[in-house]
């Protein structure tokens, strides 16, 4: 259960409000759920840094009176490996979206979650480029229309959780907006886990993607995530040909594994060279 | 660095002196200045400097990692920046080209770091294993929007280990990345370095806030410097760092031309107001010169040649080398320009910095480019030629030797 007493807005910047996100936006919730985990794990705000790219999730880190680190596209994630690197006492925690980091960020996803690196990578996949007013993702629906794919869109989606696990992440988790516990809980087995993890957490864009794909109301939401995600546990009683022909994303938390942690073999190379 | 720390590094590297390529003197430099991180991406000719500091850089306790390219090896450079570390990479050509969104994101974030730039023919791939001087001017606007930039450029492998270190002192004092320019002849030749004694340097490390957290701007000047002290992540100060135009406290200010017009012209005059501090030159025989030579890097050390043969055979002649490039040093150039009748500007691109010098110099001298492409270095002869004819030389640049 939530902290009922929790005043979320201790961890805010209260300059920076109101926020720039659209109504109906599953942003700003994203970062209700990670203040939450952030609370419930007693993180020390001067040792976390809140790294991100551009695009709309990636405005997150200017809300938290933490340390921010605001980049540029798709590169949140090789800023975020040097901030870690140079520091691995910082908890390093990435805001990012589809496109900054599916698209123009993709190779240094995969790249950090093959280094198992100390990072939690929290994206926020609306289907479209929010900011720029709605344009084709990667992650984009086949069919879905976007100011770019005014005819629906013909190129298959990136499963972003299944990309990162065949790069070797070792924490994945996915769930739409309306998990609330699940996310929170996720988010903070992400932080806590040594090494590379990525929550995934679907949310809406109303004005860049939803009103657009008959999915006008919360509750055309909400139906879309019903037909189109099915929970882990219920995709494993699946027989191996359901599986297969399952077009649904799988969500809950996807892997959770130990694998040797990048900083930390580092650290025991410098001891091993500075021991001889 | 104290000078325990010091010694700690000179024990690692081992001797005093040694016979270095360029490259491996640029890491050398690095580890002496405290560089403690790096990040790069295999790229001919400047790979040497990052297979060095991959041996040297755990042995000293600081991190090294090979990204995933160049664009992640620059983002990374930045990120380890900010946590604390003195940070560089090392590249060339299409590496460089690739660094320059994030070189931009230094500038606009006032982040302390320095890029190795082992210059080789382009465009494109063009020849990665012959020498160039082809980004002089993407060095000073390879990134979208106004800004300024600190490079040097040396032209001896000991002069590579010397620059290097002061990019560092320069990055920390101006928080400004700083380049350093070489290229694929002095990154890879070998000559004599010399390691400097611990007394003969000064270390300079970015200023820290003298303020309480609660008071502190991170993007706020607070002296004739308009250099903003930098408190880096992982303490009280809580620093949030945008490459949106961004307030005093760091939070971004988006269509407030006052505001971004504050933040651009602070950035370049910081740099700008002290042009002539930042002037680095060599001259040679410039006292009664009549006509000159002005260039840098590899080109000069062809051109010493070529100015000191014409000494032999009693023509005024004389050099100015650029070590510093940019910020231009305007004053010297206008001083050269306003007693010799002629410069020649040999480079080894179609014309890039004659441009600037001749944009300084009064009409009263006349300057020429006299350009060499190819990987092929300037003969002396070619010099002594351009020096000596009967008649000026054509201004035109874009016509080289062959």
């Amino acid at each position: 259960m939530f902290n009922k007493t929790l005043n979320i807005r201790k961890y805010l910047r209260r300059d920076m409000f109101p926020s720039i996100f659209c109504v109906g936006c599953g942003v700003g919730s994203v970062l209700n759920h990670t203040l939450r985990a952030v609370d419930e794990l007693k993180l020390d705000m001067d040792k976390a840094v809140f790294v991100s790219g551009i695009g709309c999730s990636s405005r997150l880190p200017g809300y938290i009176k933490a340390n921010g680190l605001h980049t540029t596209h798709g590169r949140a994630i090789a800023f975020a490996s040097g901030v870690k690197l140079a520091n691995p006492e910082l908890n390093v925690i990435i805001f990012t979206g589809d496109g900054d980091c599916a698209a123009i960020g993709g190779n240094h996803l995969i790249h950090a979650a093959r280094r198992n690196l100390n990072l939690t990578v929290i994206e926020m996949n609306n289907f479209n480029y929010g900011m720029t007013g709605g344009q084709v993702s990667p992650t984009t629906p086949i069919g879905g229309n976007t100011t770019t794919s005014p005819h629906g869109n013909l190129e298959p989606p990136f499963d972003l959780a299944d990309l990162v696990v065949g790069a070797g992440a070792t924490y994945v988790a996915r769930w739409p907006l309306g998990y609330p516990y699940e996310t929170v809980a996720s988010i903070k087995k992400g932080i806590a886990h040594q090494g590379f993890s990525f929550i995934e957490i679907l949310i809406p864009c109303p004005t860049g993607y939803t009103d657009k794909n008959d999915q006008k109301t919360n509750r055309e939401i909400w139906e879309w995530y019903r037909g189109n995600t099915i929970l882990r546990s219920k995709y494993l009683l699946l027989n191996e040909q359901e599986q297969d022909q399952s077009r649904k994303m799988v969500i809950g938390e996807l892997r959770n594994v130990e694998r040797t942690e990048y900083t930390e073999e580092w650290a025991n190379l410098v001891s091993r060279l500075q021991a001889e | 660095m104290n000078k325990t720390g010091y010694e700690r590094i000179r024990r690692i590297l081992g001797e005093k002196d040694f016979f270095l390529q360029g490259d491996v003197a640029c890491a050398y430099g690095a580890l002496l200045a405290g560089c403690d991180f790096f990040a790069g991406y295999p790229i001919t000719p400047a790979t040497e400097t990052a297979e060095a500091l991959a041996d040297l850089m755990p042995r000293v306790g600081g991190a090294y990692i090979q990204m995933e390219d160049e664009i992640a090896s620059m983002a990374a450079v930045i990120g380890a920046s900010w946590a604390g570390s003195r940070s560089m990479t090392t590249t060339s050509g299409p590496g460089y080209s690739l660094m320059q969104e994030n070189i931009g994101y230094a500038c606009m974030t006032e982040t302390p770091c320095v890029i190795v730039n082992v210059q080789r023919s382009g465009p494109s791939t063009g020849q990665p294993t012959e020498p160039a001087q082809g980004d002089m001017m993407q060095t000073r606007w390879g990134s979208h929007g106004d800004y300024e930039m600190i490079a040097l450029a040396p032209n001896s492998v000991q002069e590579c280990l010397d620059l290097t270190f002061e990019a560092f002192n320069l990055a920390e004092e101006f928080r400004n990345p700083v380049v350093v320019l070489t290229d694929g002849e002095v990154g890879h030749m070998r000559e004599k370095v010399i390691l400097p004694e611990y007394d003969e340097l000064t270390f300079t490390r970015r200023r820290e806030p003298a303020v309480a957290p609660e008071e502190y701007l991170p993007f706020q000047e607070v002296d004739e410097t308009l250099i903003p002290p930098m408190a880096t992540f992982g303490t009280a100060f809580r620093t949030y760092v945008t490459g949106l135009t961004h307030q005093e406290s760091g939070l971004p200010t988006t269509d407030d031309a006052a505001a971004h017009t504050r933040l651009i012209t602070r950035l370049v005059e910081k740099i700008t107001r002290r042009r002539v501090e930042l002037t680095r030159v060599e001259e040679l025989y410039l006292d009664d010169a009549e006509i000159a030579v002005v260039t840098y890097g590899i080109s000069s050390r062809v051109a010493i040649n070529a100015v000191r043969t014409l000494r032999d055979r009693e023509v005024k002649a004389g050099l100015l080398r650029l070590i510093g490039i940019w910020p231009f040093p305007e004053a010297k150039i206008r001083q050269l320009g306003e007693r010799v009748s002629r410069i020649i500007v040999p480079e080894m691109n179609l014309g890039q910095l004659v441009h600037r010098i001749r944009e300084v110099v009064p009409d009263s001298c006349h300057v020429s480019g006299l350009p060499s492409i190819g990987g092929r270095i300037h003969h002396p002869d070619e010099i002594i030629s351009a020096l000596t004819a009967k008649e000026e030389p054509p201004e035109q640049e874009t016509q080289p030797h062959v």
